[in-house]
């Protein structure tokens, strides 16, 4: 089965193009595609647990697995208990985890 | 080794550089015989219309020559059997007509993105 | 013992303008800490990373001589992790487009950076398990 690392660097508050990692994780998962989205940089503003998420919050509900770096959520003073239960702190690891493992892997 | 080229940053830095990098990239790396596909999205759909022209720059006394033709480089890129997509909904969203859009370049659904995507070996998003 | 994998990078960021730098970084960093074999095709602005001219500085706002401030030089970033990488066991080859280099004025490179050409990236990527493009807006 295809796998996905989908690497949103962009926060939906600022770019127009907000919509387009989550709706890509959401049409693979449909498709059967197993999907993960990891937040970074700006990307993890929308981890809060009372942000406004827009398409994000039904790539979550479709299934789609949402990771963000913990460094950049450090890096803007998001802690642990500001952070949605449904996105998950990981090191960058991932990635190169990822890519090593062959897994297809987008930076947006 | 299949790549899709996904080319959403549009006319930055095209007026110095005098092409699309990424578009100029493909061309090249399609000359080392690279399999390549090319999907136009967000405003780089702009790309695929006709009648573009950056032609008349001058700064003082110096002259751009060899302004950027884009619609040509897309033509030419076809020509060496690269195939180029654009993104419909984002053509939709921009006002773009399809009578606009240069000959050979084919509209792209959404799920036809996704099976794009799927099908592909390397997915570099520009 | 299974060989390491040989990851590909394609980046396209100037020093000092973008967040995209440290991310960055901070893969090839991870990478060669594995001891992988990295290769960087560095296109457009990225080649001016290696730039063997740069200069630290002080910081006046905060009161502080260039050996305080010691101020992060993307150059000692490419250098040191092309250590890093060699001592683990693997590598980093780092390419910078030709022309790129040409057009920018950024010839006088760090030791260990080649000069390469735009289509090096795709036989980079093809001779590689995985490859990713981090583009610049």
């Amino acid at each position: 089965m295809s796998k996905y690392l989908l690497i949103e660097s962009r926060d939906p508050y600022e770019s127009g193009d907000g919509d387009f990692i989550p709706s890509l994780a959401a049409q693979l998962t449909a498709k059967g595609k197993e999907v993960t989205i990891l937040l970074v940089q700006n990307g993890v503003l929308p981890a809060r647990t009372n942000a406004e998420r827009g398409k994000l919050s039904q790539a979550l509900e479709a299934g789609v697995t949402v990771l963000a770096d913990s460094f950049s959520l450090r890096e803007r003073g998001i802690g642990d208990s500001d952070i949605a239960p449904t996105i998950r702190p990981v090191q960058l690891d991932v990635v190169i985890d990822a890519m090593a493992d062959g897994i297809k892997t987008i930076w947006h | 080794m299949k790549a899709l080229q996904i080319v959403e940053s549009a006319y930055r830095g095209t007026i110095e550089e005098q092409d699309d990098t990424i578009i100029w990239l493909s061309h090249a790396m399609k000359g080392a015989g690279a399999d390549l596909t090319v999907a136009l999205r967000g405003n780089a759909v702009n790309y695929a219309v006709k009648g573009q022209s950056a032609a008349g720059l001058a700064f003082g006394e110096w002259q751009q020559t060899q302004a950027p033709d884009i619609e040509h480089d897309l033509t030419s890129l076809m020509g060496k059997g690269v195939k180029i997509y654009v993104m419909e909904a984002d053509l939709a969203s921009r006002g773009i007509s399809r009578d606009k859009v240069v000959d050979g370049v084919d509209l792209l659904s959404f799920d036809d993105f996704v099976d794009l995507i799927e099908e592909s070996d390397r997915i570099w998003h520009w | 013992m299974a060989d390491k994998p040989t990851l590909t990078f394609a980046f396209m960021d100037p020093p000092y303008e973008t967040g995209r730098t440290a991310t960055f970084f901070r893969m090839l960093d991870i990478s060669a800490r594995r001891g992988y074999h990295i290769k960087v095709f560095a296109y457009e602005g990225a080649v001016a990373l290696p730039f063997s001219l740069q200069k630290a500085h002080a910081n006046s706002v905060h009161g502080r001589d260039a050996a305080e401030e010691n101020h992060p030089l993307p150059k000692d970033w490419v250098a040191s992790l092309m250590a890093e990488a060699e001592k683990n066991g693997g590598s980093l080859n780092w390419v910078n487009c030709g022309l790129c280099v040409d057009e920018r004025g950024v010839n006088a490179a760090i030791d260990g950076v080649s000069r390469g050409s735009p289509s090096d990236f795709w036989k980079l990527a093809a001779a590689s398990e995985n490859s990713l493009v981090i583009p610049t807006r």
